[in-house]
């Protein structure tokens, strides 16, 4: 599989690696058939999400989208932060195949989780 | 390829490229080529001359064998039994047949991937025609016990087929005691060309064409000879032959290294297998707590090819049927490794590996939410 060197670069060294011991949220979600987890820890402050750090086991792309998905968030608004879909973030670094998209892109569902009560 | 092979083929390409089922002395000169290439592939696996069939590959050589015996022993009987850890060539040649009427019997294997003989004598029935099993394992590298399952299949005058792309050169073959009547190998996998391989039909057996036309290979396999790569192929033959004996030893022992090497170094690592009798020149890993796509890309970077049966890195996103058949799960197929060694890799290679892996792992790992929490 060719992926792209901005999502080698992210693989290779994701930021945003970490817990937040006082976080506002955790959420982990996981893809039952290959195994692919991630989990997400955010602090919010006034409808923002001023940080975020992940732990991730996956394939290459899975901890890619992961990093690239955690940077992301910092900073948004907690409604756009819910829009994010996987496409995006797959386009974001290059692209990946539909299937691929489908099982190593968790991160969306994870933001989607962790600001379930926001 | 080894460089006398590719000698042996250019020589072919720009000299002697008559086609062989011509009687002019140049088409007669490549039948002489093929001739003595038939004879390095037969002493490799100690078949007779008459009893090799070129074809283009181990999956014609599968697909021939299989296919060959359901035809022409369709009236007495439609029953074939193999293992759930065949190679792709034979399972969904199996499957096809599945679904044009023949029953299939999948015997399972122990968790070190070995076909328990005893389970293939208990499977056989009166409308049994084939029994296929492979001589060594092409992800976790176990060796079956062909030679007793050989013997099961004589008694039982039931016809036996056995894969033998993995084992051959890798580890002594000797098609006359193991007892098959049918013996697939691959050229490129023993430092050959691609797209050139053979079936083994032991003399007497009724196998019906797959590929009919001008009754090329005795009839059995139709198709202008691919001359260039059957020279190679015997030249790769040669070659194996004697790397049995001068290579395979060594290759073991390199492999005992990175083994040994990395159980040192890594913790919550396991070789597949491990308890069972293994080809020289593989070790199938098995990780926690990483991803093997992941692992394969780590490695790649750092100019190290090798393999993992985890569902990341199929396009069908589900884990290798062969983890799965030895009782892995999904999560622990998901951390398997796959790594190859040949009669070129050094030393210096393994020491490389073993040099890096475990950081490669450790990195890994740091980024798991499952690890040091159990």
């Amino acid at each position: 599989m060719a992926y792209s060197e901005k999502l080698l670069d992210y693989f290779q060294n994701p930021r945003c690696v970490g817990e937040i011991a006082d976080a506002d949220a955790v959420a982990q979600v996981s893809n039952p058939v290959c195994g692919d987890v991630m989990k997400l820890w955010v602090k919010v402050n006034d409808g923002h999400i001023q940080d975020a750090r992940f732990k991730a086991q996956g394939c290459s792309a899975a901890i890619a989208t992961s990093s690239y998905a955690t940077e992301m968030l910092i900073g948004m608004n907690v409604a756009d932060a819910r829009l994010i879909t996987k496409e995006q973030i797959a386009d974001a670094l290059g692209g990946l195949p539909a299937s691929k998209i489908h099982c190593s892109v968790l991160a969306s569902d994870a933001i989607k989780q962790v600001l379930k009560g926001f | 390829m080894r460089p006398e092979v590719v000698a042996a083929m250019m020589l072919v390409f720009t000299e002697h490229f008559g086609n062989a089922s011509s009687i002019h002395w140049f088409g007669q000169h490549a039948k002489s080529l093929i001739d003595d290439a038939r004879q390095h592939v037969a002493k490799l696996i100690n078949a007779e001359t008459a009893e090799i069939v070129f074809v283009s590959g181990g999956t014609e050589a599968d697909n021939l064998a299989i296919r060959g015996i359901a035809e022409s022993q369709k009236t007495k009987g439609r029953h074939i039994i193999t293992s759930q850890i065949e190679h792709h060539a034979v399972l969904h040649t199996c499957k096809d047949l599945e679904k044009q009427g023949y029953e299939v019997t999948w015997l399972p294997v122990s968790r070190d991937g070995l076909v328990d003989a005893e389970d293939v004598r208990r499977a056989i029935r009166n409308d049994t025609i084939l029994i296929t099993i492979m001589h060594a394992n092409n992800e976790v590298g176990t060796v079956q016990a062909i030679t007793e399952i050989g013997k099961i299949a004589s008694d039982a005058d039931v016809y036996f087929h056995s894969d033998g792309v993995q084992a051959t050169g890798k580890i002594p073959v000797d098609v006359k005691a193991l007892g098959v009547d049918l013996y697939s190998i691959s050229a490129h996998k023993i430092h050959g060309p691609k797209g050139v391989g053979a079936l083994f039909v032991k003399k007497g057996t009724t196998l019906k064409p797959t590929m009919t036309g001008g009754g090329h290979e005795r009839n059995r396999r139709s198709g202008t000879e691919n001359v260039a790569g059957i020279v190679g192929f015997g030249e790769a033959a040669r070659l194996a032959r004697e790397g049995l004996i001068n290579e395979m030893p060594h290759v073991r022992a390199l492999r005992d290294r990175l083994e040994s090497g990395l159980k040192s170094q890594i913790e919550f690592i396991h070789v597949n297998g491990e308890n069972a009798p293994r080809l020289p020149n593989t070790t199938n890993l098995m990780v926690d707590y990483a991803e093997g796509e992941g692992l394969v890309i780590s490695l790649d970077l750092k100019g190290v090819a090798v393999s993992t049966g985890s569902a990341c890195s199929s396009g069908s996103l589900e884990p290798s049927h062969v983890l799965t058949a030895i009782g892995k799960t999904p999560d622990e197929a998901h951390g398997s490794l796959r790594l190859s060694l040949s009669s070129m890799t050094t030393e210096e290679d393994i020491d490389y590996v073993v040099g890096v892996l475990p950081g490669i792992i450790e990195r890994l790992r740091e980024l798991s939410p499952y690890y040091k929490k159990v």
